[in-house]
C-alpha cells in the first residue's frame, strides 16, 4: 500500500452533485472527502457501494471505485468485494429505507459476520427519492403522503438494531457536526471488522428539522449526550445531567443529586453489549437527550481473515489445488 | 441390466445404490443412475410418500439412460413394492425383505392383503430374503443394540446383489472401512451384514442364477463416476484455473443445487471462496461484488432462487460484469416438486428480467457433459463481460455416469486480462467497447488511475456516466443486444447425427439428450431413419441452427416442460415444430420418444 497525502479535490469525481440545495448529504460528502484526503487510504483502494435512495447517489461523487447498486443490496455486494479482496477499503453508503426496510436482512448479516465494511447509514427518517413517504425510522404518528392519518408503524432504533445484530462497532453522529462526523469516520476505519455509523441527516425538503432537538442552537447543548470511552456519561450546558444504568435500563439523573461517582462510565470495549444497548434506548428517536459517539467497539475475528486462514490451512494440509487430483478424488479407473 | 433399490427414506437405499454403482464402475461397466427421493426429509415410515429409490443401469456397451423399466427390484418394505412394482419388467426379479411384510406394514402401504401371498407377484421371480432377521444375526457379535442393529440391512441387500452380479467385494469393503472406521462397532456390523448377504447367495438354493455383465467397451482413457452437481462444481474450479482467477461461489442452500456448494467448500486449497449467504439475493449480490473485485463470481441455485436473483442479474447485465448463475432446475412453479426434475426454467432464463435484458444461456446435457459446459459458460461470461445462465436439472444433478477425464493440461485459456492503463489519451473510459466483441474493459479496484463508478442507471456510451437521454438509451440497448447476439459467431455449430434420407429431426436440450439418443437408437435398430441434434447453447442459438431446422420435414422437440424450446424456435425461426411434453417430475422413458418418432415417420 502506498501512502500518499491527498487533498479533498483528489477525492471529488467530475460528476455534478445533484441533491436538493441545503440537503444534509452535501455536508456528509464534504466530511467524507476531507477524511479520505487525510486518511492516507490510497484512492484506488477505496470502494464505495450504495443501494438506492438519495444517499445512494454518493458513490458517483467520490473519485474512487464504486457501485450504485440496487435497493437494499449494498451490504451483500460489498461483502463479496471485501471477502474477495480484504486489502480494499470498502464503504457502504445507505439510508434508513435502503438499509432498514428493503435491505434489513443484508445489514444484520453483514454485521454478525463481521465483514470489514464501513456502513454509513444516512438516517433522515423519510423516503426522499420517492418524494416523502414514512420510513422505518419515522416516528409513530407521522403524517406523510402514505400516512395521511399518521403512521401506525413503530420505528426502528438503528443503533439498537446494529447492537442486536452483533455489530462489533456502532457509532452515531450528526451531519452538521463535521468534526464529530470525521472523528466517527476515523474510528470506524481504524476498527477492523464491520462498522456501523448512523448519521442523522436532514432532509430539508420532506422532513426538515427532524433533528432539531440535536441541532438547534439552544437544544443541542441540552440534548447531545457525548459518549466518550472511559468517561462518565454526562450532558447539559454544565454537565449537570448524567446517565445511570440499573436493571438494564439507562436513566437520566442530576449529577449533583447522585454524585459523579455513581454516573455510568462509558466502556465502548465492554464484552457485553448490554450497557451500550441501554444507552441506545435512552431515546427512541432524536427527540430528547440522545447519545452520539461510539457506543461499541470490540475486537472480533473478521470474516475474510478467518476465510483466508482456512484457505491457508487447507493449502498447508493438502498442498495447492491440483486439478488432476481433484477429478480423480472419488476414485477412477483406466480403460486400456 | 437395470436394478432399482427401493425402501423407506431411512433404509439407506441411496447409499446402497451408490455403492453398487461404484463397484460396477470399477469393474468396468458403463452405467447411468437415477436416484429419486421423497420431498420430506423424514416422511412417516412405511408410507408411499416416504419411499426412496435408486436405479442403476449397468451394461457391457455404452448406455445412455438409467433405463425405463428395471429388471430387478430390491423392495425393502411393502410401500417400496407398491410404489415401484408398476415399473418393473413383466418378467422381472424382485428381491424382497419378507420381514417387512407384516399386516400393519402392508396395510400402511395401501395393500388390503399380503402381496407376497395373494398372487400380486405372480409372473415375477421373487427372491424372499428375511433381511431383518439375517441382519440381526449377522450383527449380533458386534454387541450393537437397539435400533442401530437394523441400520445395516442395506449392506445385507448390497451383499446379495454383489453376489448376483459378480461384483468384486473389495471396493465396497474398503469403502465401508474408510467411511465407518471411526466407529468400530458400526464398521463391524456393516461388514458382517454385507458378507452375510454375499454368503447367502453363495450358499442358498433360492439364488439359482448369477448374472454376468461384462466390462463395457469404452474409449481408452481414465474414467471416473460423476453426478451433474459434482461435475459442475469441478467445472467451476477448473474454470477458475483456466481463467487464472480465484473462484468466489456464493449460494443459499436449496434443493437440488446445494451439493455444488458442499463440494466447492471442500476445495479451499484451490483458493476457492465459498460464501453461504443469508438469502438468494445476497448470494447473487456477493458473487457480483466479487466479480467487480476481479474474481470469477458464481452463484448457484434452483428456479425459485433465480426468481429472487433476477434484479441482481439485471444489475450485472447493466454494469457489464462477468458472472455465472447456475440453475439446477426442479419442478415448478413455486415450491413445486423440489426433489423432482423438470426443464421449465428455460423461458425464465432467456426472458425473465425486466427491461431489454438479453443474456447468454447454456444447458448441461448430462453429468459427463457438465464439466466442459461449465467452463464454456465461464468463458463466455468473461470474454463478453456478461452474466451467463447455466441450466442443469435435478436429473443431471443427482444422476451419475462415467466421465472420461479430459486432458487437464489442454484446458482452454479463458483468461481475460484486466485493464491496467487508461484506454484513451484523455483517460479511462469504462464503457469503451471492443470493436469485435462489444465487450467493455474490466478494471478492478486497486488499479491506480482507473477509478470509476458503475451502477444500475443507464450509462453514457463510452464514459459510463449516468445518462437519461433517450437516444443514448436506445444506443446502449442496441449495444447490449448486439454483444449477446454476436456470441453466435464464437460458439460451435450444432451437430446433427442423421441417417441418409431421414425426414424427422429430434432436437433436444439439457437432460433429455440421453433419452433422445436411446430412442433414436431404438428406431434405428428397427430400421427407421431419423436425425438427432442437441443444443448446448440456447441463447444465442448456434449460427447453423436455422439451416438445420429447415432441412427436415418434421422437427420433434421433446422437453420436460410444456414446450419452451419449441416456443423459442417458433419465435426465432417461425418453425412449426412438434412438441413432446412431459411434466411428471420424471425423465422421459426412451420408449415414449421412440413411439412419437415412429408415429412421425409413419405419418
Ligand atoms: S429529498 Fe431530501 S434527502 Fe433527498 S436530496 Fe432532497 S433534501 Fe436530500
Amino acid at each position: 500500500m502506498t501512502t500518499q497525502t491527498t487533498t479533498r479535490q483528489d477525492w471529488q469525481s467530475p460528476q455534478e452533485v445533484r441533491w436538493c440545495p441545503g440537503c444534509g448529504d452535501y455536508t456528509i460528502l464534504a466530511s467524507v472527502q476531507n477524511y479520505m484526503a487525510e486518511s492516507g487510504i490510497p484512492r484506488e483502494h477505496a470502494v464505495f457501494i450504495s443501494g438506492i435512495g438519495c444517499s445512494s447517489r454518493f458513490p458517483y461523487y467520490m473519485n474512487t471505485y464504486g457501485m450504485h447498486s440496487i435497493h437494499g443490496r449494498a451490504p451483500a455486494i460489498a461483502s463479496g468485494i471485501a471477502v474477495a479482496r480484504p486489502e480494499l477499503s470498502v464503504w457502504v453508503v445507505t439510508g434508513d429505507g435502503d438499509a432498514l426496510s428493503i435491505g434489513g436482512n443484508h445489514i444484520i448479516h453483514a454485521m454478525r459476520r463481521n465483514v470489514n465494511l464501513k456502513v454509513l447509514l444516512f438516517n433522515n427518517q423519510i423516503y426522499g427519492l420517492t418524494k416523502g413517504q414514512y420510513s422505518p425510522t419515522s416516528e409513530k404518528g407521522k403524517q406523510t403522503k402514505s400516512s395521511p392519518m399518521g403512521s401506525i408503524d413503530l420505528p426502528f432504533n438503528p443503533v439498537s438494531l446494529a447492537l442486536g445484530a452483533e455489530a462489533s462497532f456502532v457509532a452515531r453522529t450528526i451531519d452538521m457536526d463535521r468534526d464529530h462526523t470525521i472523528a466517527m469516520l476515523e474510528a470506524a476505519y481504524d476498527h477492523r471488522g464491520a462498522a456501523f455509523v448512523e448519521i442523522y441527516q436532514n432532509c430539508n425538503v420532506f422532513n426538515d428539522k427532524a433533528f432539531q432537538a440535536l441541532t438547534g442552537k439552544q437544544e443541542r447543548t441540552e440534548n447531545r449526550v457525548h459518549l466518550e470511552h472511559g468517561k462518565p456519561v454526562t450532558f447539559g450546558p454544565d454537565d449537570e445531567h448524567g446517565v445511570m444504568i440499573h436493571d438494564g435500563t439507562a436513566h437520566i439523573v442530576d449529577v449533583a443529586e447522585v454524585g459523579i461517582a455513581n454516573i455510568h462510565v462509558h466502556d465502548a470495549g465492554a464484552e457485553s453489549p448490554a450497557a451500550a444497548f441501554a444507552l441506545s434506548r435512552l431515546s427512541h428517536g432524536p427527540y430528547g437527550p440522545t447519545p452520539i459517539g461510539v457506543f461499541r467497539s470490540v475486537e472480533r475475528p473478521v470474516y475474510e481473515d478467518d476465510l483466508d486462514r482456512q484457505i491457508a490451512a487447507a493449502t498447508d494440509a493438502k498442498g495447492p489445488g491440483d486439478l488432476k487430483q481433484l477429478v480423480t478424488s472419488t476414485g477412477s479407473w483406466v480403460v486400456e | 441390466m437395470r436394478i432399482r433399490f427401493a425402501g423407506d427414506s431411512g433404509d439407506g437405499m441411496q447409499l446402497a445404490g451408490a455403492r453398487f454403482t461404484e463397484a460396477s464402475a470399477i469393474f468396468g461397466n458403463d452405467l447411468s443412475t437415477f436416484p429419486s427421493y421423497p420431498a420430506e426429509i423424514r416422511a412417516p415410515a412405511d408410507t408411499l410418500g416416504g419411499v426412496s429409490s435408486y436405479q442403476v443401469h449397468i451394461a457391457d456397451r455404452d448406455i445412455l439412460t438409467p433405463g425405463d423399466h428395471p429388471d430387478v427390484l430390491v423392495a425393502m418394505n411393502p410401500a417400496a413394492l407398491m410404489a415401484n412394482l408398476g415399473d418393473l419388467q413383466a418378467t422381472g426379479t424382485i428381491i424382497v425383505n419378507t420381514d417387512a411384510f407384516t399386516e400393519r406394514r402392508w396395510t400402511k402401504a395401501g395393500y388390503t392383503s399380503n402381496p407376497l401371498e395373494d398372487g400380486t407377484l405372480d409372473g415375477y421371480t421373487v427372491l424372499p430374503v428375511p433381511m431383518e432377521e439375517l441382519t440381526k444375526k449377522a450383527v449380533e457379535e458386534t454387541g450393537l443394540k437397539g435400533r442401530g442393529v437394523l441400520r445395516s440391512k442395506n449392506f445385507l441387500a448390497l451383499g446379495v446383489l454383489a453376489w448376483m452380479y459378480n461384483r468384486p467385494i473389495e471396493p465396497t469393503l474398503g469403502w465401508i472401512e474408510r467411511k465407518f472406521g471411526k466407529d468400530p462397532q458400526v464398521l463391524a456390523a456393516n461388514v458382517n451384514a454385507f458378507k452375510a448377504g454375499y454368503n447367502l447367495g453363495v450358499t442358498t438354493e433360492i439364488f439359482r442364477h448369477t448374472y454376468e455383465v461384462k466390462p463395457a467397451h469404452m474409449e481408452p482413457g481414465t474414467y471416473t463416476n460423476v453426478t451433474g452437481n459434482l461435475a459442475v462444481a469441478w467445472g467451476i474450479v477448473a474454470a477458475g484455473v483456466a481463467a487464472k482467477l480465484p473462484v468466489f461461489y456464493a449460494s443459499y442452500p436449496i434443493t437440488p443445487a446445494s451439493d455444488i456448494l458442499h463440494e466447492l467448500s471442500k476445495h479451499r486449497n484451490f483458493g476457492v471462496r465459498t460464501f453461504q449467504a443469508e438469502d438468494e439475493i445476497a448470494a447473487a449480490g456477493a458473487a457480483l461484488g466479487a466479480a467487480f473485485a476481479g474474481h470469477l463470481g458464481v452463484t448457484g441455485t434452483s428456479g425459485p432462487g433465480v426468481a429472487l436473483k433476477s434484479e441482481t442479474i439485471s444489475l450485472a447485465l447493466m454494469t457489464e460484469l462477468p458472472m455465472l448463475i447456475v440453475d439446477v432446475q426442479r419442478g415448478g412453479p413455486s415450491t413445486g416438486l423440489p426433489t423432482k426434475t423438470e426443464q421449465s426454467d428455460l423461458l425464465m432464463a432467456v426472458y425473465g428480467r425486466h427491461g431489454e435484458s438479453p443474456l447468454p444461456v447454456l444447458a448441461v446435457g448430462s453429468p459427463s457433459d457438465a464439466f466442459e459446459t461449465t467452463i464454456e459458460a465461464a468463458r463466455i461470461a468473461l470474454k463478453y463481460m456478461t452474466p451467463v445462465l447455466l441450466l442443469s436439472d435435478g436429473y443431471i444433478a443427482n444422476g451419475a455416469e462415467p466421465w472420461q477425464v479430459p486432458d487437464l493440461d489442454a484446458l482452454p485459456d479463458i483468461s481475460v486480462p484486466f485493464q491496467t492503463e487508461p484506454n484513451t489519451p484523455e483517460g479511462f473510459l469504462p464503457y469503451l467497447r471492443d470493436p469485435d466483441t462489444h465487450s467493455r474493459p474490466w478494471a478492478v479496484p486497486g488499479t491506480p488511475g482507473l477509478e470509476h463508478r458503475v451502477g444500475g442507471l443507464e450509462k453514457e456510451d463510452g464514459t459510463g456516466g449516468v445518462k437519461y437521454d433517450g437516444e443514448n438509451h436506445e444506443l446502449m440497448v442496441a449495444y447490449r443486444e448486439r454483444k449477446i447476439a454476436g456470441i453466435a459467431d464464437d460458439i460451435a455449430d450444432v451437430e446433427v447425427d442423421a441417417d441418409d434420407g431421414a425426414t424427422v429431426l429430434v432436437l433436444g436440450w439439457g437432460s433429455t439428450s440421453s433419452a433422445i439418443h436411446a430412442a433414436v437408437r431404438m428406431v434405428r435398430t428397427g430400421g427407421g431413419k431419423v436425425a438427432r441434434a442437441h443444443l448446448r447453447h440456447l441463447n444465442p442459438f448456434p449460427r447453423n441452427l436455422g439451416e438445420v431446422l429447415a432441412s427436415y420435414d418434421k422437427v420433434l422437440i421433446p422437453e420436460l416442460n410444456r414446450g419452451q424450446l419449441w416456443r423459442l424456435l417458433r419465435a426465432e425461426y417461425l418453425l412449426d415444430g412438434i412438441r413432446l411434453s412431459k411434466v411428471q417430475g420424471q425423465p422421459f422413458k426412451a420408449a415414449e420418444i421412440r413411439d412419437k418418432i415412429m408415429e412421425l415417420i409413419a405419418s
